[in-house]
């Protein structure tokens, strides 16, 4: 048994020493969330390109891809992400709340609330429509079943939870006791609560669950290319600006003395390249003349945004998502 | 010891129960396994192969060979160790050391991911001290090997101790009494009765480093090309929609497992006589 | 007194001090420090915490599902697994071997895989859910479907060895005393392989308990209905919300731990009882 020790020192040895491996090539992590995997791959290669045309530079760029939350979660317990594209708002104050690593204000360190491009919340219906869903009205309809993630652990979940519950309050007079009772029904015609918007179109479209997923626009059409027929798309009469947030982590950044390529990365979805790519992959450009080239791509929707109708992340997460919130008490009422 | 037939059951209650019994396996375990490898090959053996040979499949492949070749030896010296401790004296707390060996078993994945997290998270215990001194453990290789370690820690221990207890303490005994030294006792006496147990304890602790998600996924941070293993590539490919690219490293695992039980049936029936043998004492 | 005499006596063989070392060593590096961090991490929690988390109706159903779930599934492993075993030890028929290699398919599978194929079977476009008239996968069903597969190889292994051991000819002698199979069975190898079974039994409990990875794909995880508590912890991570996490999860390792105990006693107690 002698040499057992040594085996256990060397492997502990081992165990610790092994990160200093990848510091030699200079490397940035964004850490996004589940829908932006097609588009992050196309804008790295580009990005990597265009650093390298201007400063001569190698940069290769990992992904890590999860549910929003998750992900925020990672980068607060130590996953060294330079920047984060997450799916809202709220999960980078979050990192900048409980993990100290990038400034309170971050939002306002780039154009458009630090959202280079948005979506929306459309329904993917099946083929031909049998159950003649329209609106959001449809869907609290006895009969119908709705598929949609769990707004406690998915971002996507929550601007589809926060979209009907915008409808209802326009539908109901701004009656936010009425508005409730709406996503009530909503909710309880929904048989299963995936953790994130990829597991709840796989439930949809794999498993053949439910007559309608509720699912951001650039989901929707990549679910309808991937996955081939079979499904259609129905654009709501009214539905809610989602404006996914990109920020620097200050304090990896610096650390990792990524400051430069970081703040780069992030301006270049701003550009015309950057924002082509953006609609190329469904998402809405924020660029004027791109969106006009790309207009009939996106349909026209009626948006209102969060600020609007919910003022702000902050309140929206304490009055609907937090233990004890709307989502909560509508749960209990199924 | 060979097994005797039974001679009191009348042919149609026999065959009764083992159609219910096969028919039970079958829907339990051999359809998962089929439909495993029917959606790998669905679209032919070319595009397996083109969804296996992709960079970041290689990358997941990579890592879980490196993950499983760290932990699976840790825990097979400690499984030897703690079997011969426990199997080859008498002290107090014997029945509590055990339990404490089995703990892992039944210590949910998730739970097992969590621990290293609160202890070398930016958030956990020694987070801070680690990030003075630029130590990662978490969201790196380190912690995926930490978190194998835990949930695989048992394998060879348990299989080790009932065999060795079996065996009792006399032939240890008498070598040492006719003056072999412990090392050597171990090594020509203890080691030969319980190789079997041992290389399937081995092929066990390797099938489930190599397959383990909850735990893993907890700690990975799942950065592609860098921190998936294959279980965890498995979930990514599953979502992009690539369902024969999800499946084949999914049949890749499968396979691992079909191989493992092969390989320990091919031993027991290779080495019968032997194990037989070693049974008897 | 006499124990500790034969206790000095047994340790004829070296080595005690240097394994039971290493054991004691590597045992609280891998497994006990990190899981006294969450124990700390618990006690740090105010009793008012606690009463918030005990009382939540979400984590009671979690909690709920998960030990409900487990015990059903692990009955039903129970019952199967002792057929099982009893066929592959006392019936030869073609092609044993292989069915009893294939016993341990689920140890060696990997969860994730077993959970997507699991709800590619029995979700209800699939192979065996198309046949059913009753929805299986996505509802507490599917819990089960999932456990079941996870935790049968821990009772057809704790109970084999046993029933190869059992003496058949005090059967032969309980038959030609005129009991019937079932009188023998009953009366001469249930008794014997009790404790094996009880062990398979608590095995597949526990794991199918925390078991994670096989059983989200097929859940469909609505809270209070299909919710089990892994994925509650999960959820409270990502909601920032590590006090809830750590508090499901210690209540969950504190109930896995005194059921190992329970086990590993009434074995200990049957092994002294047998004269082992």
């Amino acid at each position: 048994m002698v040499w057992s020790p040594k085996i256990v020192a060397l492997a502990v040895g081992m165990a610790i020493a092994v990160p200093g491996a990848q510091a030699a090539e200079r490397t940035l992590l964004n850490v996004s969330y589940d829908p932006t995997r097609e588009l992050y791959q196309d804008v790295n290669a580009a990005f990597g390109q265009r650093w390298k045309a201007q400063t001569g530079d190698d940069l290769k760029v990992n992904q890590s891809h999860g549910g929003s939350g998750k992900q925020a979660r990672s980068v607060i317990d130590g996953l060294e992400a330079d920047v984060v594209t997450l799916a809202l708002a709220w999960d980078i104050d979050a990192i900048a709340q409980k993990g100290g690593l990038l400034d309170a204000g971050w939002q306002a360190r780039l154009p458009y609330n630090s959202a280079p491009y948005t979506s929306t919340i459309v329904f993917l219906v099946r083929q031909g429509n049998p159950k003649a869903i329209k609106d959001w009205g449809d869907l609290a309809k006895p009969g119908v079943q709705v598929i949609t993630p769990n707004p406690k652990t998915s971002g996507g979940a929550r601007w589809n939870y926060l979209a009907a519950w915008g409808w209802a309050l326009g539908a109901f007079g701004n009656d936010p006791a009425k508005a409730e009772a709406f996503v009530a029904d909503l909710f309880r015609n929904v048989p299963v609560l995936d953790s994130g918007a990829r597991a709840a179109t796989n439930t949809f479209a794999q498993r053949g669950l439910g007559d309608v997923l509720l699912a951001w626009e650039n989901e929707a059409i990549l679910a309808l290319r991937e996955l081939g027929g079979g499904f259609e798309i129905v654009a709501p009469s009214l539905s809610i600006l989602a404006e996914p947030s990109v920020a620097v982590v200050d304090k990896v950044a610096d650390k990792k003395r990524n400051r430069p390529a970081a703040e780069a990365y992030l301006k270049f979805l701003y550009t015309p390249e950057g924002q082509e790519i953006v609609a190329r992959h469904h998402f809405r450009p924020r660029d004027p003349d791109i969106a006009k080239k790309y207009a009939k791509d996106f349909p026209a929707i009626r948006l209102f945004t969060i600020d609007e109708l919910f003022g702000g992340w902050q309140k929206a997460q304490r009055d609907h998502f937090a233990d004890g919130g709307s989502f909560d008490r509508v749960m209990a009422r199924k | 010891m060979a097994r005797r037939i039974a001679t009191g059951d009348p042919t149609p209650v026999r065959w009764l129960l083992i159609t219910v019994a096969l028919g039970f396996l079958a829907v339990f375990l051999v359809l998962p396994l089929v439909a495993v490898l029917a959606e790998a090959f669905a679209k032919g053996v070319g595009a397996w192969w083109v969804a296996l040979s992709g960079e970041d499949s290689r990358a997941a492949i990579r890592l879980t060979l490196i993950v499983a070749a760290i932990a699976v030896p840790l825990n097979v010296a400690f499984g030897l160790c703690a079997s011969w401790a426990v199997a080859k004296y008498d002290f107090p707390g014997k029945s509590l050391l055990v339990s404490l060996i089995d703990l892992p078993f039944s210590v949910s994945p998730v739970i097992s991911g969590l621990v290293w997290v609160l202890l070398f998270g930016a958030q956990g215990l020694l987070g801070p001290w680690l990030q003075a001194h630029d130590l990662k453990v978490v969201f790196a290789i380190p912690g995926i090997v930490l978190a194998t370690v835990f949930v695989t820690f048992p394998f060879v221990a348990r299989e080790l101790i009932p065999l060795m207890e079996e065996q009792g303490r006399d032939e240890e005994e008498a070598a040492i009494v006719l003056g072999a030294g412990g090392l050597r006792t171990f090594w020509s006496v203890t080691l030969p009765n319980v190789k079997w147990g041992l290389l399937y304890g081995v092929l066990l602790c390797n099938a489930r480093a190599m397959g383990e998600f909850g735990a893993v996924s907890v700690v990975s941070g799942h950065i592609r090309g860098l921190t998936n293993t294959m279980p965890l590539h498995v979930e990514i490919l599953y979502n992009e929609y690539d369902f024969v690219g999800a499946f084949a490293v999914a049949s890749l695992l499968a396979l691992l497992a079909v191989v493992t039980l092969a390989a320990k049936t091919g031993l027991e029936w290779w080495h019968r006589d032997e194990i037989a043998a070693s049974r008897r004492h | 007194m006499t124990a500790a005499a034969r206790a000095g006596f047994r340790r004829v063989i070296p080595g005690f001090g240097p394994t039971l070392g290493l054991t004691l060593a590597y045992l609280s590096l891998v497994v006990l420090i990190p899981l006294a961090a969450l124990l700390m991490k618990a006690a740090g929690m105010t009793p008012s915490q606690w009463l918030a988390t005990l009382s939540d109706e979400r984590m009671l159903a979690a909690l709920r599902l998960s030990f409900g779930g487990a015990l059903a599934a692990a009955t039903i492993n129970g019952v199967f697994g002792l057929l099982v075993a009893w066929v592959l030890v006392r019936y030869p028929f073609p092609g044993r071997k292989v069915v009893d290699a294939m016993v341990d398919l689920p140890f060696a599978l990997p969860t994730a895989v077993a959970g997507i194929a699991l709800t590619a079977l029995w979700a209800p476009n699939g192979w065996i859910g198309k046949l059913l008239p009753f929805k299986v996968a996505f509802t507490p069903l599917g819990v089960m479907i999932a456990m079941i597969f996870i935790g049968l190889p821990f009772v057809v292994r704790s109970i084999e060895p046993v029933l190869e051991d059992v003496d058949q000819e005090l059967e032969e002698a309980a038959a030609s005393l005129g009991a019937s199979r079932w009188q023998s069975f009953r009366m001469i190898v249930l008794p014997a392989i009790a404790p094996a079974l009880l062990t398979g039994f608590s095995l597949a409990f526990a794991r199918a308990v925390g078991e994670y990875g096989s059983v989200i794909f097929i859940a469909g995880n609505l809270p209070g209905v299909s919710e089990i508590a892994p994925l509650l912890i999960v959820t409270r991570l990502e909601q920032y919300d590590m006090v809830g996490a750590t508090a499901i999860a210690t209540i969950m390792l504190l109930v896995s731990f005194a059921l190992l105990l329970l086990v590993n006693g009434v074995q200990k107690w049957h092994r002294e009882r047998m004269g082992g």
